[in-house]
């Protein structure tokens, strides 16, 4: 495959480079932590992005793997006081099981259905661990501050946690582009198009769109863990608020689903959008009315997102946006 | 034993206000195929219609004539939502009707937490009680039951007997054949969408007759009414009725043994098990 050679994936990741090392130019705090967000945003609609834009597969409930992962990986921070790096992989590994077992059982299931189910897990799993002693029941836990003392103190491990999102912001865009061209990919594609028909031509389609599921839950699994170890606590209502989820979903619209850079776009556009509307005096109330609005419009009028748009008019960009 | 009847009978009046409003959000994707995500904050503008029409700094009407209001603003308002949002992605991929139903959430979320902030509010009223035997029923709660089961008397007899009903149903049915036939497919969406929020402002506003509620409660019962719905199968009216009994009547059973706050989880847990073993319901065919 000579894939590798467009252009289009290296202006994706020029793109999250250059963002990602602003803060260290500057030299700014704020920055950084602007940039923690839309890097999170961009890792967690692009993972998503695998499953709804080349699968075609709604999950109203993604935000169940960032959840699972943090609590997993805040369990093993906080109570087995295990290193940072192997709490990471296991939120990874917790949130790739949850979704294996998860898949063989929901992805049966198809269109409103299926979209239906994800929102039934997301709620089961919240209520259960609102319930469940062991993990906090609904207060949630808390790390001591002393924690930050093992990897230099407060200030140091912002920017290290800042450079593993970055790493794994990465991670997520080249792996979104290694899936949308291979042959697993192409078969993901199949079955957005026509599930059945794909499965007539030879695509494996049970155990693909497992794969897919799998694939798009580690990165959020693992970003929960840096996300709620920076936090320094975790509660059931936070760790798995259904109206994150859903702004994954509009992140992943706004660009363009089924786009590599698509869910990169939309969500630096939407954080972009949402950060002006919190600090204008004007929008600052109804700042999720207007959201909702342009939520709308999307849909109504570019329902192909912001890459999709400019592809189909301008046929000479094809080589550079992908 | 005493305690455990009182709690189902509780239950029970409870889960006919539940079926009514999971009959909105039935009867629209029994319709048209879209599962509306402005459910909950219908449910909850049923509400605070409720407060304001009812409520002592409102018009202060009776909160019966002021269901009545709540009912016929639901109706208009679920038109305009049709003709807003819904109409242009009805035979779009299903990601866009349920993002377009929620652009809508957000809207009324949006707008009504800058308008009426996320503080509880309650409305004053009360029935007194009847008791029968070692059971007591709170006055509120017995009427609002009696109002779900006659309003849903009411939507069969529109839904089978009238031609507007009928309209509906054919083009549930078949929306390219009762095109054929003349019927105004367009109109008769609308109307159907209107009917279903109508339904879950309905359910709002009695529900508001007895408990507190804030801008954000309808997420709760949307929820509930999800569970609901595909417990009685999705598309089905006289499921969610049957769906919202059993979802009252475990409300009812489980705090007796066990505390209160796992009922949420048993019924979620409930919501993707039939989801998976009997994707139409339980009243459908396998």
């Amino acid at each position: 495959m000579n894939s590798w050679k467009y252009p289009a994936f290296w202006i994706a990741l020029l793109l999250v480079i250059i963002g990602g090392l602003l803060p260290v130019i500057t030299g700014s705090n704020i920055m950084r932590e602007n940039m923690f967000l839309i890097l999170l945003s961009v890792a967690l609609a692009s993972s998503l992005n695998i499953l709804l834009g080349y699968a075609g597969y709604v999950s109203f409930g993604h935000i169940v793997f960032f959840g699972v992962g943090g609590y997993i990986g805040f369990y093993l921070l906080a109570v087995q006081n295990t290193p940072l790096w192997l709490a990471i992989i296991a939120g990874g590994i917790a949130s790739a099981v949850l979704a294996w077992l998860l898949g063989a059982a929901i992805l049966r299931l198809r269109g409103a259905y299926f979209a239906l189910a994800t929102i039934g897990v997301n709620e089961a799993v919240r209520t259960f661990i609102n319930n469940f002693g062991p993990l906090g029941g609904p207060i949630g836990m808390e790390v001591n501050f002393s924690i930050y003392r093992q990897y230099g103190g407060a200030a140091t491990m912002q920017w290290t946690t800042y450079w593993i999102v970055l790493g794994l912001t990465i991670a997520a865009i080249v792996l979104s582009y290694a899936v949308k061209f291979s042959r697993f990919g192409l078969g993901l594609m199949a079955i957005r198009e026509d599930e059945d028909a794909a499965m007539v031509m030879g695509v494996r389609t049970p155990s693909a769109k497992t794969m897919a599921y799998v694939l798009s839950a580690i990165i959020p699994g693992m970003m929960g863990v840096i996300f709620f170890f920076r936090n320094s606590s975790i509660e059931p209502h936070e760790a798995f608020r259904l109206t994150r989820s859903i702004e994954m979903i509009v992140m992943v619209m706004l660009g363009g689903q089924g786009t590599v850079q698509g869910p990169l776009v939309g969500a630096a556009l939407y954080e972009a959008i949402r950060s002006f509307l919190l600090t204008s005096p004007l929008f600052k109330d109804l700042q999720l009315a207007f959201a909702g609005l342009l939520l709308l419009l999307i849909i109504l009028f570019v329902p192909s997102g912001v890459v999709g748009w400019l592809r189909s008019r301008y046929r000479k960009l094809w080589r550079v946006l992908e | 034993m005493d305690h455990l009847v009182a709690s189902l009978a509780d239950g029970l009046l409870l889960g006919f206000v539940y079926g009514l409003a999971a009959m909105g959000l039935t009867l629209i994707f029994g319709v048209m195929d879209v599962i509306n995500l402005a459910h909950g904050p219908l449910i909850a503008l049923g509400m605070f219609g409720l407060l304001l029409f009812a409520g002592a700094n409102g018009l202060g009407l009776h909160p019966y004539v002021a269901l009545m209001l709540v009912a016929i603003v639901g109706l208009i308002f679920g038109v305009i939502i049709y003709y807003i949002a819904v109409r242009r992605v009805l035979d779009a991929p299903h990601l866009s009707s349920l993002l377009a139903t929620f652009s809508i959430n957000m809207m009324i979320i949006g707008v009504g937490t800058a308008v009426f902030t996320t503080s509880p509010q309650n409305v004053e009223f009360s029935l007194g009680s009847l008791q029968l035997g070692s059971v007591t029923l709170l006055g509120t709660r017995l009427v609002a039951a009696l109002i779900a089961l006659f309003v849903t008397a009411m939507l069969y007899l529109f839904l089978y007997r009238t031609p507007p009903g009928k309209a509906i149903r054919a083009v549930a049915n078949n929306r390219a054949a009762a095109e054929l036939m003349g019927i105004p497919s367009d109109q008769t969406l609308a109307l159907s969408f209107g009917i279903g929020a109508m339904l879950a402002m309905l359910s709002g506003g009695l529900i508001a007759t007895f408990f507190s509620f804030s801008i954000l409660s309808g997420s709760v019962y949307e929820l509930k009414s999800f569970v609901i719905v595909v417990l009685g199968g999705l598309g089905n009216p006289t499921g969610a009725l049957l769906g919202g009994l059993i979802l009252g009547a475990l409300e009812g059973i489980v705090p007796t043994f066990m505390p209160v706050s796992w009922v949420p989880v048993i019924e979620f847990v409930l919501f993707v098990v039939i989801l998976l073993v009997r994707p139409s319901g339980l009243l459908g065919e396998r």
